[in-house]
């Protein structure tokens, strides 16, 4: 879901509190299409409230544009709260699954050295693979993910950012 | 909270119980396989149905009657076509904050999904053009939807709302509660507008020299007209309106300029450039209204006023934002400026700058010439109308031509699809708003074009005894799209000619209404008395000249400085 525009845009996390029932995740990305806003990526769980789900978009917007796509969450009905959170005050991960290829032990024990550093888990290796577990900030798996692209990525799955704004 | 009352019934029983209690009087709708059930528990409602010829209309209608009676018009229509036949006047209710209830009847649950004959995803195909769409899944579920679905169609700024009901669960017999009072935790409108920021607007409008109030569709949605006259008349501004706004000030004010815009009367388009401090009520800055958004108000001070906090900032960034309810924010301003305003400043150059504009433009902008014209037509139907009628238009030339040459003077009176300007709305739209105001003549000021999209609400007219009359300005053209033609595409005319088809006077006649022909001032003077008098429908087809142009004519993606004034 990559931005065609070479200007890198400020990357946000709106945080959204949410009714827990059908047709919801559709409205809201239903209103992002409507306006042509890319989502970078969305997020969705059940919070201790059974009936309210928590969704976490990241996008990549200018400040303009922000406070009108904020409005018009806003209005959706099924939105019971949404902010902005301001990313040096807030907890934030996502995790990332990604299957290297890995010829020979030479590679294997690089990659796994490099996952090391990265505190990634190796989650399983094949004859010709390794699959890592990276958790971090998209900032931190990018890192991650542009170091071992010397060997091949032959999958990668990424879950998406989770955020909470941090304690008082 | 009163005592909820319970009973058993099936869910179409249900639905109409709860749309009596909402008060509900008329609905306007046409039948169908999946709602069935509804339509015979409609047999025994207290409300009146109107049936209508085709589902579109069905939605118009409840429109109109919402604009007229400020509370929401009820539609219904069976699944699939008859649902997706009514999406064009949703989305037109939608465009203009009108607060329509859209009953569609849906395939059974177990067969939702499955592609079944007349299904439609309309939750899906409705969410882009209505503030919320219902699918209750049993029959209890009704009572609180209807309630919720009232509340959000009526309350902030106002909208469509769908409620989707499959075919089982308007037969599914159970016991049934209705809810009094009913809470929906993602929905808070903001009613009361922020203090601090009405006296900081209250403080800029004292200390301009040259403020202008555009007033928008919003004043009349609130039912401002008052607090709007008075606050006019207090700080002595200049009141112009947009499009959707036109009628929210009596055009015959001596304050009153007029609407802006792209058609928009030439001395409100000169006037509005010369203000340092522009007030807007209730209106969102449109391009149609403001021509190119980053020219529009620069160097003067912009105070905006809407009900819509994403209002704020969307098309035009401003000094003061107020969100609220216009009538209490106006309210509020109106106290605070008469404990400052002693003596209404009547004489000042502003104001003569005014005078000048309209004296410059009166000589200016010349009339076609021929003895029969647009112009000419609508100033004879302002001088025989009682003021207290209501006026809609079709979309195109006509209603540029209405919005330019026929002074609204009562408040509230006037109305037009000017969001989504969709050809087809005035007429049936007009039959609703005879149904909500069966007391007041109801005029539609259309293009043979746009009427001839829904001309087949004339059986309904004809048969529900709700006699609106049709003022036809028939050019034999799509008049807008030929003007556009020949403006911008060097006479290439593509698409446009009617040929005479059909006769209208004879339509009028095939459906029980009166139908007359007027080719000259002679001719629309009594056609026009005697549509006044007619029991049923009249169709006044007047034949105007094929090149007579709207002017004058601020092009699209041009400011409103650079509006051809035709003359």
């Amino acid at each position: 879901m990559s931005s065609k525009e070479n200007k890198p845009k400020p990357f946000y996390i709106i945080s959204s509190l949410v009714e827990n029932k059908p047709g919801v995740l559709f409205r809201i990305t239903n209103l992002f299409r409507a306006r042509n806003f890319n989502i970078e990526s969305i997020t969705v769980g059940i919070t201790e409230k059974p009936d309210l789900s928590r969704m976490t978009i990241t996008t990549r917007i200018d400040e303009a544009i922000l406070d009108q796509l904020v409005k018009q969450l806003r209005k959706l009905i099924d939105i019971v709260e949404v902010e902005i959170l301001d990313v040096n005050n807030t907890v934030y991960r996502e995790l990332a699954l990604i299957k290297i290829k890995a010829k020979d032990f030479t590679n294997r024990n690089e990659i796994i050295n490099f996952a090391n550093v990265f505190r990634a888990n190796i989650l399983d290796i094949g004859i010709e693979s390794v699959t890592v577990e990276v958790i971090g900030t998209p900032d931190k798996i990018d890192a991650f993910k542009n170091l071992i692209l010397q060997y091949d990525i032959v999958e990668m799955a990424r879950t998406g950012v989770s955020a909470l704004q941090r304690g008082e | 909270m009163n005592n909820p009352t319970m009973s058993e019934m099936s869910g179409a029983k249900a639905l109409m119980y709860s749309l009596e209690k909402e008060g509900v009087d008329v609905v306007f709708g046409l039948p169908g396989g999946a709602n069935l059930p509804i339509y015979d528990a409609l047999v025994d409602a207290k409300f009146r149905h109107i049936l209508v010829r085709h589902e579109q209309s069905a939605a118009h209608m409840a429109d109109g009657y919402a604009r007229i009676k400020r509370k929401a018009g009820v539609c219904l229509a069976t699944s699939g076509p008859g649902a997706t036949n009514l999406i064009t006047g949703i989305a037109t209710a939608y465009a203009d904050s009108s607060p329509v209830i859209a009953i569609t009847g849906q395939v059974p649950l177990n067969m939702i999904g499955k592609d079944a004959f007349q299904e439609t995803d309309i939750i899906g195909v409705a969410n882009p053009c209505t503030k919320y769409a219902f699918q209750p899944r049993c029959a209890p579920e009704i009572p609180e939807v209807v309630k919720k679905s009232f509340y959000i169609a009526e309350s902030g700024r106002p909208g469509p709302v769908l409620i989707d009901i499959p075919k089982d669960v308007q037969q599914d017999v159970t016991e049934i509660l209705f809810p009094d009072l009913i809470k929906v935790r993602g929905y808070k409108p903001i009613v009361d507008p922020d203090l601090s920021n009405v006296g900081k607007a209250v403080e800029l409008l004292l200390s301009s020299e040259r403020p202008i109030i555009m007033a928008g569709g919003g004043v009349i949605l609130s039912g401002a007209f008052s607090e709007l006259q008075a606050i006019a008349e207090l700080i002595m501004a200049p009141v112009v309106t947009t499009f959707k706004g036109k009628g929210a000030f009596p055009e015959n004010h001596p304050l009153a300029m007029g609407p802006i815009g792209m058609h928009g009367h030439a001395e409100a388009n000169r006037i509005i450039l010369e203000a340092d401090c522009i007030l807007a009520v209730g209106a969102r800055f449109s391009d149609r209204s403001v021509g190119r958004f980053d020219e529009f108000g620069k160097g003067m001070n912009i105070i905006h006023l809407d009900i819509d906090p994403a209002e704020i900032g969307k098309n035009k960034s401003v000094d003061i934002a107020i969100v609220g309810d216009v009538k209490s924010a106006l309210r509020t301003m109106v106290k605070m400026l008469s404990k400052t305003i002693t003596k209404k400043n009547t004489e000042n150059p502003w104001l003569r700058r005014r005078k000048e504009l309209i004296e410059y433009f009166s000589e200016n902008i010349k009339d076609y010439p021929r003895e029969l014209t647009a112009r000419k037509a609508l100033k004879k139907l302002r001088e025989l109308l009682p003021p207290e009628s209501i006026v809609t238009t079709e979309v195109g030339q006509c209603q540029m031509w209405t919005s330019l040459h026929f002074d609204v003077i009562s408040p509230g009176t006037f109305f037009s699809s000017t969001g989504l300007g969709t050809m087809g709305f005035g007429f049936p739209a007009s039959i609703g708003a005879k149904a909500a105001r069966p007391d007041v003549h109801v005029v539609d000021v259309a293009g043979d074009g746009s009427f001839n999209m829904t001309e087949n609400s004339l059986a309904v007219s004809v048969l529900e005894n709700l006699p609106v009359i049709v003022f036809l300005l028939n050019n034999d053209m799509l008049g807008m799209v030929a003007q556009w033609q020949r403006t911008f595409y060097d006479r290439r005319y593509m698409g446009v000619h009617q040929k005479s088809c059909p006769d209208y006077v004879k339509i009028a006649e095939a459906y029980g209404a009166n139908g007359i022909k007027a080719q000259s001032m002679d001719e629309l003077e009594k056609a026009i008395k005697n549509a006044l008098k007619s029991e049923v429908a009249t169709v006044i087809d007047l034949t105007i000249d094929p090149e007579e142009d709207v002017y004058p004519f601020v092009a699209p993606g041009t400011g409103l400085k650079d509006m051809i004034t035709g003359a």
